[in-house]
């Protein structure tokens, strides 16, 4: 499948040899983690719920959409959900192609869109033991945009 | 009109249940939104929040049929 939510933690070779071709110079891979902190606050886990019904249906197309658009031959992206810690892997974009201009581009454009398209959300854990869901209105009011996650 | 109203992460905690049934006049899923929201007191109005109908992304404008599942998702945070 081109877009997958996983329980389990994410096997970055096995996702980068799904998109592996012999006539592509290129892949790119973009992976997300989990950082320490989000706007001036501790973070110490982080939980993500995703309604997978319209998430994976939603990142196939976005997934196609980069393909036919940026002409790369191969692309994956694999979501986590449920509780993660920090460093952990909670997203992975693979695209491959002959060469690298369209492979990173079609990397970005894949990553910014399941962004602000598929039904996923987060809830941050703080070390102050405060927890709560982290939304991008809220990024929009701080003036910032989603190109800075 | 009967619907069903499905509430996501932050609305569900807002509107305290995950979904429910609706029986309304009809209209749009804008105005299901705008209903439910005068009857849960904090499920808030969203400007980035997004709708599905039965389990596809759809515009605030789509005119709901009966039977229709509304899928409410507040804004979304992936990646």
């Amino acid at each position: 499948m081109k877009f997958s939510v996983t329980h389990t933690a994410i096997d970055v070779d096995a996702a980068k040899k799904a998109v592996s071709d012999d006539a592509c110079g290129a892949l790119a891979v973009f992976e997300g983690w989990i950082r320490n902190h989000n706007e001036g606050q501790a973070v110490e886990r982080l939980e993500y719920e995703v309604y997978r019904p319209v998430a994976e249906k939603e990142g196939s197309k976005i997934i196609d959409e980069a393909i036919e658009r940026f002409g790369v031959s191969h692309a994956i992206c694999i979501h986590r959900e449920g509780l993660l810690e920090l460093g952990d892997i909670a997203v992975i974009v693979c695209v491959s192609s002959p060469h690298r201009g369209e492979a990173f581009d079609a990397c970005r454009y894949i990553i910014d869109q399941t962004k602000v398209r598929l039904p996923i959300w987060k809830k941050e854990h703080y070390v102050s033991g405060v927890s709560e869901w982290v939304n991008c209105e809220h990024c929009a009011a701080a003036g910032h945009s989603h190109g800075d996650h | 009109m009967k619907n069903t109203a499905r509430y996501f992460a932050l609305f569900r905690e807002q509107a305290g249940c995950a979904s429910e049934p609706v029986e309304w006049v009809g209209g749009t899923a804008a105005d299901l939104f705008r209903l439910l929201a005068q009857r849960h007191e904090s499920l808030t109005s969203e400007a980035a929040a997004l709708v599905a109908i039965n389990d596809e992304m759809a515009a605030w404008e789509t005119a709901l049929q009966e039977g229709d599942e509304v899928l409410f998702f507040p804004p979304v945070a992936g990646g």
